[in-house]
Order: structure tokens, then sequence, then C-alpha cells
């Protein structure tokens, strides 16, 4: 049982949840790109957005590409720069900074969101359980932590990071990595992979649109010709 | 050269009666829905007074517009691409909702379910947002009518920049001014420039400025780059919209309904050939006092013939061309010079323009006569100081917008002449330099102002327009909802909970509804 479990939750979740990500995104896109935006309740209250808005973005962003980067760089790649234990202490210092950054900001945004009238009364109902859910999800990475430093020898982290690589790669038994690591490591997996599987029904999309043709886009106007 | 037409409005200050019809009219077809119940693609304000959204002329609070670099260069007020992207988790410059006002609408239920009681039953205020009680709004599109408010909160006007405003708090020297304010279609947008989804466009055939509401993000940098804050952004739908030019109207020739509507006929619609490559210079000027001249300079005269036929090179219908030669707009910019630009130290160059109006002498009353050279009264003693309107219309520079009013009263004076005594006042057409044929055009269309005569609008040509919602019946039923731009409609799809997301708040505007 422990094995199948272990098996649907690092083997075959993960393709779900990738695949609604996807397909999700590209038929909301395709279908209602009206509802597809960043949903910014600024105008309505700016109260706690510079500060919060600001610290939980910049954490969260940097957060991402350190588990992208960590995650899915091949060790080979690395190891004859850095090993993979100093990798885990960048890891978990990196992680732990930002981490802490994006916390500070986030609990800001769910205060604002949960106490200001006009805030709540114009949330849709994915607005404030995708904050929770991405609050308990730093709360749970940020708990790895102490986890880790209990190993500083970057075996668990090859271990997820060996899960990851056989995942995008297609490669089979992925889930044997992951099974003999500590639970608050599969927790932390099992809701990101969830947040990745809610990711289409909210807000989250506009994290595709990212403006980053703006700085590339030639001058400033733009005019549009007829028919 | 690359010669584009915009389709240009002028409005006549000098006979606006402050009525609001534009406003409300422009509401009732265009922002009676949920999310921008606060927003007015049209409000009129009387100044002087600091405006809606409160201050919006103080870029020194809002950074709308554009600033020259060190080697004069233009570049958004609020940063150039790196800086403004920045400004993306949280905009310091992007108003508050009650920089505008908080929406609300009136318990109307209760007045009929109100129990037996001693007295009459009131309909309270309440919040569109919240569905709260609110005690009393706070501010609003024409929050300070008719000089509403203290003088010394509406003296915070802008436009007193070098006038000795003290003396105007005083009731015997107070003065005012109606200004109706809507998108001005700049040439030179900043809005457009600083979209970073790049969903803001200006038409090429027309000049108009649209925003792609598939396309928005949401970013709101426009409501910021946008100096007019004439840029509203939806809190419902969490897009930004704004003033369309009632384009399905230009389309068809029809004048915009703010116009068509207008019941002072004080706003003309007519073409503009401009040369497009100099929009960059033009808006570049380093003295901001040369920008009313720079944008004149690159207005074509549309009888030229080298104009023509390059107009026609670059795909100017002959209908366009023709309708720019009628324009009333170019006759009150270029040949009569009694229009200006709403603040062209925004470097925007705006695209609606005004007529100053005329006040009366100020010292006239006090002296028993009017300071004259017997011909033409001194326009400098006008109740309204000439300071005050050059820093709204000229960035300051007095001398054009002094003859502008000195040929709107040298036409007042010779048709008098002409009307009431009978004779014909040549000293007036020598003082100003105008011949009778001009000051005959002049009182036509300025003061007769013939509905032929204000809105000279050639039909986009069909071929090019599309499907618009005017070709089946679906006009009418999409009154008061979420408009025909808008993608797959309200996209509510048919089940009741949606998996993207619906509405929170249902239209309070269409006379259905309470908030919730």
């Amino acid at each position: 049982m422990a094995n199948y479990i272990n098996q649907f939750f690092f083997g075959i979740y993960p393709y779900i949840a990738i695949t609604v990500f996807f397909f999700g995104s590209l038929l909301r896109y395709d279908r209602d790109q009206y509802t597809w935006k960043a949903s910014s309740s600024q105008l309505l209250s700016k109260k706690d957005m510079r500060l919060g808005s600001n610290l939980f973005h910049i954490g969260i962003i940097m957060l991402f590409f350190g588990h992208l980067v960590g995650l899915l760089t091949p060790h080979w790649a690395y190891h004859f720069m850095i090993s993979a234990g100093t990798k885990q202490l960048l890891a978990m210092t990196a992680g732990g900074i930002f981490g802490v950054i994006c916390l500070v900001g986030m609990v800001l945004l769910i205060r604002r969101r949960m106490l200001d009238a006009r805030i709540r009364a114009t949330s849709q109902p994915t607005d404030l359980p995708i904050l929770l859910i991405l609050f308990v999800q730093l709360v749970l990475g940020l708990l790895t932590i102490p986890f880790s430093a209990q190993h500083m020898d970057g075996s668990s982290m090859l271990a997820l990071a060996s899960w990851a690589q056989h995942i995008v790669l297609f490669r089979g038994d992925a889930a044997s990595f992951v099974a003999g690591e500590a639970f608050i490591f599969k927790a932390h997996l099992v809701l990101g992979l969830t947040i990745f599987l809610v990711f289409p029904f909210t807000r989250l999309v506009h994290i595709w649109s990212v403006p980053v043709q703006y700085l590339t886009r030639s001058g400033y106007q733009i005019v549009r010709k007829r028919g | 050269m690359k010669i584009r037409a915009q389709i240009g409005m002028v409005l006549n200050l000098d006979k606006c009666i402050g009525c609001h019809t534009c406003s409300v009219t422009c509401k009732n077809v265009w922002t009676s829905r949920q999310g921008v119940e606060y927003a007015w693609f049209n409000n009129v304000e009387t100044k002087p007074g600091v405006g809606y959204p409160k201050e919006w002329e103080n870029q020194a609070v809002w950074n709308g517009g554009w600033s020259l670099t060190g080697n004069s260069k233009l570049k958004p007020k609020m940063g150039g691409k790196f800086r403004l992207l920045a400004k993306i988790f949280a905009n310091p410059d992007l108003p508050e909702i009650d920089d505008y006002y908080e929406p609300f609408t009136y318990n109307y239920e209760h007045l009929q379910k109100a129990p037996a009681s001693k007295t009459t039953p009131t309909a309270r205020m309440e919040s569109v947002i919240t569905g709260q009680q609110m005690e009393k709004p706070h501010w609003g599109p024409n929050w300070e009518e008719i000089l509403g408010g203290e003088f010394s909160k509406r003296s915070k006007d802008i436009n007193f920049e070098d006038v000795e405003k003290e003396i105007y708090g005083q009731f015997e020297n107070t003065f005012m001014m109606y200004l109706p304010r809507l998108c001005e279609h700049c040439l030179n947008p900043t809005c457009v420039a600083s979209c970073p989804s790049g969903a803001i466009y200006k038409r090429e055939e027309d000049g108009i400025v649209l925003i792609d509401q598939d396309k928005c993000r949401g970013w709101r940098m426009c409501v910021s780059g946008c100096p007019y804050k004439k840029i509203y952004f939806n809190w419902q739908s969490g897009k930004s919209e704004k003033c369309t030019f009632c384009y399905p109207r230009i389309e068809a020739g029809d004048p915009t309904v703010c116009s068509e509507t207008c019941v002072g006929r004080i706003r003309y619609l007519g073409v503009m050939l401009y040369d497009a490559d100099k929009i960059g210079d033009a808006a570049g000027a380093t003295d901001a006092e040369d920008l009313y001249q720079a944008q004149l300079d690159i207005f074509l005269d549309p009888s030229d013939p080298e104009v023509i036929r390059q107009a026609k090179l670059d795909g100017v219908p002959e209908s366009w061309i023709t309708a720019a030669q009628e324009s009333p707009v170019y006759k009150m910019a270029m040949d009569w010079k009694v229009a200006f630009p709403l603040h062209p130290e925004y470097r925007t160059l705006p695209m609606v323009w005004y007529i100053p109006p005329l006040s009366p002498i100020q010292n006239a009353a006090a002296a028993g006569k009017i300071d004259s050279d017997g011909v033409i009264p001194d326009v400098t003693k006008l109740r309204i100081p000439v300071k005050y309107l050059a820093n709204m219309l000229t960035a300051g520079k007095e001398q054009p917008v002094i003859d502008g009013l000195e040929r709107m009263i040298a036409m007042r004076a010779y048709m008098r002449a002409r009307n009431v005594e009978g004779v014909n006042a040549t000293e007036v057409l020598e003082r100003t330099g105008l011949d009778e044929q001009t000051l005959d055009d002049m009182y036509r269309i300025m003061a007769i102002a013939n509905y032929e005569d204000r809105y000279v609008i050639p039909t986009n040509h069909r071929e090019y327009a599309g499907k618009t919602p005017f070709d089946n019946e679906i006009a009418f039923e999409h009154r008061s909802s979420c408009g025909f731009s808008f993608g797959n409609g309200c996209s509510e799809g048919s089940s009741k909970v949606s998996l993207f997301g619906n509405p929170t708040h249902t239209n309070t505007l269409n006379g259905k509804g309470q908030t919730k």
C-alpha cells in the first residue's frame, strides 16, 4: 500500500498535474482571454500593497527560479565546480532568505485580503484559497530547512533532483527516489504539484504573461492597421 | 513625410453651460456596467479646481505624460521601460478609487418595504463595491461644481502657477469656467507607450486610441501613464477601459455621443492630416512653451496639391481628404487659431482642443467703463486671467491665447455692428487683420454652429469595417451589459460555476438590481 501511494503521488500525479497545467492554460488562453489578467486590486486599496506585493513577488520569483535551476540542473553539469554539499548549503541559505522575504509579504497580503472589506467583496472564489495554498507551501518549504540540516552531504537534494529530472525526461521509476525521504519533503512536493494542477483556474495564469516583450518592443508607440 | 489622418475634436468653452449632458449620455452608453460605475469617460469639471481624480493635472503627484531626458529624448515621466516594469507589483503612481470616488447606489427597495413609521423612509447610500451603507460621498466627477468647496482647496489647481491667486479667492474677483474632459486621442500617447502588454494601440485610419480587452493583462501602467487620467481600471474585469471616441458611430459618419447630445452645440469634429514622421520632433521640443506651435507645425494643409498627392500615396481615402478640407477643427486650430490643445506640456500631442472662454471685463463695473483702444477691449483685463488660460492651453505662453481671445471679440464686435447698428466696422478688420469673409465663416461655424458645420466626419470605408453590432439587433440586447468588444461576450459560460471565475458583482446601473 505504501508503495502504491508513493507510486501514485510521485510517479503518476506529477503527470496529471502538469497535463492539466498546460492544457488548462492553453484552453483558458484560447477560449477565455478576457479572464486572463493579473487581477490587481490596488485600485481599491493601496494599503500594504507597496510593501506586501513587492516582497511577496520578489521572494516568490527568486524561489521559483531557485527551484527550477536547483532541481533540473543535472549533477554532472556542476559537480566539477561545486560539490553537492556546498550546493545544498547555498540552496538552504538563498531559500531561507527569500523564503522569509516572501513570507513577510504574503502575511501582509493575506491580512489585506481577509480583513479589507473592499478586497474581500471583490475577491474571486479562488483568490484567497490560492494565497493560502501558497502560504502553506512556503511554510512547508521553510520547514524543510532544519531537516536538510540533519544531513549536509546533499544526498536528499540529489535524490529530489533525480526525481524531478526523471519526471521531466519521462524516465520510469522516478517515485523510488523520493520513497525514503522525510515526510516534510513529500508534503512539499505534493502541494507543489497541486499548485500546478489548480494553476489554470486561478489568477496565477498572469505568470504566463510576464511582459518581457515590452523590453524588446521597438520604440514606444503601437499603430494598428485596419483590416 | 508619412501622412496620417486623425479625427480631432474642438470644444468651444465660450459656449459651455456646464449641463453635464455629455457626461450623462456617455455614461449611459459606455460605463453603465459593473466595475466602471466610478468611471466617466467624459466628465465636466468647474475650474479653478483640482478635478477628478484629485489633482489629475499635477504630474508631480501622478507622473503622467512624457519627460525629456538629458539628451533631449522622450521618456514616460513614470520611467523608462525597466523602471516602469519595476513598478508592476505595486504601482506607486496609481490613484486609489477614493481619488475618484467610491461608487454607490441607493437602497430603493427600503422605500417599498419599510415598516410603518412616523417619518418617511429614506433610501440610504450603499457602496457598490462592498454593499455596506455609506454616510456620504467624498468626491466625484464634478465635485467642485460651480466653485463648490473652499478656495484654499480648489486653489491647489496647478493652472494658478505664476498667478497671484489669493485675490481670486475674494468674492468680487472670483471667476469660473467649465472644462469638459475626455480622452485626447493623442498623437504621442503615453498610455500606449506604457502598456507592457502592447494592448493599447492607435488606429491608423482615424487615430482613435483603443484598448484591446482580450490582450490587456491589467498591469495598470496606462492609468498612470495618461496625464489626463482618462484611462480607468475596471475593478470587476481587472482590465483598463477608456473613451472609445464612439468609434462605431464615427465609422458610420456620426458624431460621438457627447458631441451629438451637446445642447450648447460647443463640440466640433473634423479630420486633420498630419505628418507622422515629425511626431517625435514635435513632442520633443526643448522649451515647453514651443510645444503648441510645434504641434501646429505637423498639421498639413489639406488643400496643398503636394499634401494631397502624398496623402493618397499613404493610403488616405479621397473622402477623408475632402473632409479634411472642410474640417471645422482645421479652421479653428490652424486658420483662425482660436482653439488650443489641453496641456501641451505633457508632450502627448493631444487631439481634443479647446476654445478658451471669454469673460466679463474685470474692472468694468468698478470704473464704469471698459479699457479699450476704442475697437477691441483689452483682453488682459478679462475676469479669467489670461495666464490661467495659458497655463491650461499653451504651456504658459500668453500671446497665442490673447490673440485667440481678441479674434473672438473681434468677431462679436463686427457682427454686432453689422446686425445691430447696421454699419460695416472696418476698423475691427484693420485692428485684427481679419477679412470679412473670415469673420463671416467664424460667425457661421462658431456662433450659429449648424449640425453639418460642426460635424464633418467621413464614413469609414465599409470594406474595412468588418462586423459591427449595428449590423443586427444585438445593440439593444447588449445595453448596460459587458459591451460588444469583449471577445466571447461576458464569458460567463452556460453553467453556473465557471472554471475561470465569474464576476463577483451584478450590474447596479441597469435599473434592475441591488448590489448583493
